[in-house]
């Protein structure tokens, strides 16, 4: 029989597959953050349940956390509650919680992979769409409910209807100045953001081979908006170079033993997927979103376009609304688009890798007048390595904000947040309405996409930028 | 969770389509460590204008639809954010039944857990039904779960597909924790096998 990489893994976690329910599958790994796990313990606690596996658990505070004056108690009495609601469930069940004050803290699914706590051929789960972000490892890793979470907890399992696959495969090699965070675009503006409803992605062919882990992080990380439950890649050398002396990464002779396992895990040749898109690599420019749905999405070098340009009614009316959303006229060009702000970070675009290229574009550069850009790393850790090879020095000459990690602008929770009609160029996932404040427009882009647009004022294309 | 039972009941129409869960229940509400009050907030950003008064133009505002327990809207709704606010809002404001052609996964998942039915119809039969609705607002429909089947009066009536697990719970109003745990035999005996095949996974 010939397998898919998501049906060997499904297969080695399935519990039980009782008469008349849904299948029972084991969760090997629970991450959990502020906001989505209160009323889990809450729903514990109401019928005296326990948690089954404290130590499959990694928590961190990161989406109501303020990105600044991090000594002073958060102002938003309602923020601090959840921060502190958190740190005592935590503590009452025994779980490893990166706190504010702890060298660890960060964006959950930035935090995580730098501990090595994901493994390929893992169950992974968190009350937190993102969770798509840990397929780059070969995790089936995918976002829950509130009562999932809970559900996870008491049961280490979880009823799970078995995804149907879809292969997506990115042929060729990558253009200088396009990034994973293009390719995510470009897939989504192909397929839409239902394309993947119902399906597990699998990423693959030479583009995807030649990607950083943190280039697969930030793929992988925006399935979800590509609608799907889960993206995964094929663990490999990069993979297992990643994992390599992480913490919680096997040790010692347990190495040896759980590479063999990781390598039996890609699909193996000949499996039949229930979907297949290719797209070709040279064909994907830097990608800018002009609406408010990551589908409506353009290479830089294109243009607004208008609703008659769509074939049907729903797209139409779609276009539309966005363009009376976003303040835009069909047919103008990208590059004449003017910003108001610039926000780098995120679960998809904060780790060390986004804030290098992002960094080589602004050094020299000033941030154009009248724009406000911060940047936000992912985690202590990306700042620290960050300031130890001087990219924050780069960033502050520049005019730039150099903060401490959150999710910061990517859903403005925590008081990072635009004003009404401001425009922002975003490293982001989401464009939805009011996404990066009531009012505001966001236009997702790369890292490198973005720095350029900071020292232009308007979004360039970054291949003639400098 | 309350078992759901046939009902009549108002059918409210949205015709729109990717409505996103940041729509549904905007980030500034997402704070609470309760599950309870999220009605009050549903679609606030197109319900409310700036001065706190409702928005007369946003639909669910229309006098024609209040009460309603059905929700009528366009493609892929749900989509983005895993957060189960978006069901709680719902469910709290009063809607227990949404009919749409299709929905995201995650909240999907999430409705059934909140006693909230998401009926899935073809295009054509959402636009039919959505015609019946403009033509004559505030008309009601019946919904029996049991039966799978929607009544309407102007002849619209289906009948739909719904997995037979999650039919059950809504209408039992059952625990899924407590129906997982009485595998809790099967869960023990599979952590024993994991431990030995990917003793990696558990040391500490």
């Amino acid at each position: 029989m010939n397998l898919t990489m998501y049906e060997k893994i499904w297969d080695s976690h399935l519990v039980v597959e009782a008469e008349g329910q849904a299948p029972l599958i084991y969760v090997d790994r629970h991450l959990m953050h502020e906001v989505t796990s209160p009323q889990a313990f809450e729903g514990l606690r109401m019928t005296n349940r326990k948690v089954r596996n404290p130590h499959s658990i990694l928590a961190t505070m990161d989406h109501c956390v303020p990105t600044k004056d991090r000594h002073l108690p958060i102002a938003d009495p309602i923020a601090r509650k959840q921060v502190e609601v958190m740190a005592e469930n935590c503590k009452d069940n025994g779980l490893n919680l990166y706190d504010l004050k702890n060298p660890n803290n960060g964006v959950i699914h930035v935090v995580v992979p730098e501990h090595g706590f994901v493994h390929p051929g893992m169950v992974v789960v968190c009350g937190d769409s993102h969770t798509a972000t840990h397929g780059a490892f070969g995790a089936l890793a995918f976002g829950i409910g509130t009562s999932e979470v809970e559900h996870v907890m008491a049961t280490q399992c979880l009823p799970q209807k078995k995804s149907k696959t879809m292969l997506v495969k990115i042929n060729g090699t990558l253009p200088k100045f396009s990034t994973a965070k293009d390719i995510a675009l470009a897939i989504i503006g192909k397929i839409g953001t239902a394309g993947g409803t119902g399906y597990v992605i699998e990423y693959a062919g030479e583009a995807i081979k030649d990607l950083t882990m943190e280039g697969r992080m930030t793929l992988c990380n925006m399935a979800i908006e590509a609608g799907a439950r889960a993206g995964l890649i094929a663990p490999d050398e990069k993979t297992y170079a990643y994992l390599q002396g992480k913490e919680f990464a096997p040790q010692g002779a347990a190495w040896g033993q759980a590479m063999a396992y990781w390598q039996s895990l890609p699909s193996d040749e000949g499996a039949q997927f229930d979907a297949v898109v290719e797209l070709a690599a040279a064909d994907i420019a830097p990608q800018v979103s002009w609406g408010t749905s990551p589908e409506q999405v353009i290479g830089v070098n294109g243009v607004v376009p208008s609703p008659e340009s769509f074939d049907n009614e729903g797209k139409r009316k779609a276009c539309e609304s966005a363009l009376a959303y976003m303040g835009l006229t069909p047919n103008t060009k990208i590059t004449d688009i003017p910003i108001d702000f610039v926000f780098i970070g995120s679960c998809t675009n904060g780790r060390i890798e986004d804030f290098r290229v992002a960094a080589e574009v602004a050094k020299g550069t000033k941030v154009a007048a009248g724009i406000t850009a911060i940047a936000v790393p992912g985690s202590y850790q990306v700042k620290h390595q960050a300031e130890q090879e001087g990219l924050d020095k780069i960033f502050i000459e520049a005019g730039w904000q150099w903060r401490d990690p959150g999710c910061s602008m990517c859903l403005a929770m925590n008081g990072d947040e635009l004003s009404k009609g401001q425009r922002c160029a975003s490293t982001s996932n989401r464009n939805f309405e009011g996404r990066q404040g009531k009012g505001g427009r966001t236009h997702l882009v790369s890292p490198a996409m973005a720095a350029a647009a900071a020292a232009a004022g308007h979004f360039v294309d970054i291949r003639n930028f400098g | 969770m309350e078992p759901y039972k046939k009902h009549e009941s108002i059918a409210a129409l949205m015709n729109r389509s990717n409505v996103d869960t940041d729509q549904i229940i905007p980030k500034q509400f997402l704070k609470k460590v309760e599950r309870s009050g999220f009605g009050a907030h549903l679609f606030h950003d197109w319900r409310f204008n700036d001065d706190g008064s409702d928005n007369p133009e946003f639909e669910l505002n229309k006098p024609t639809f209040k009460g309603a327990k059905i929700l009528v809207v366009g493609d892929n709704f749900g989509c983005g954010s895993s957060r189960e606010h978006a069901p709680w809002a719902i469910a709290d404001y009063g809607f227990n039944t949404i009919i749409s052609t299709s929905y995201a996964d995650i909240f999907y998942n999430n409705c059934f857990k909140n006693g909230i039915l998401p009926i899935k119809v073809s295009s054509q039969q959402l636009e039919s039904l959505m015609a019946e609705i403009n033509a004559n607002e505030g008309v009601r429909f019946v919904v029996d779960l049991e039966n799978q089947q929607v009544i309407t009066p102007g002849g619209n009536g289906f009948t739909f597909d719904i997995d037979p697990f999650r039919k059950g719970n809504l209408l039992s109003g059952l625990d899924d924790i407590g129906l997982t745990l009485k595998h809790v035999d099967k869960i023990s005996a599979y952590e024993e096998r994991h431990k030995k095949a990917f003793p990696w996974l558990w040391a500490q």
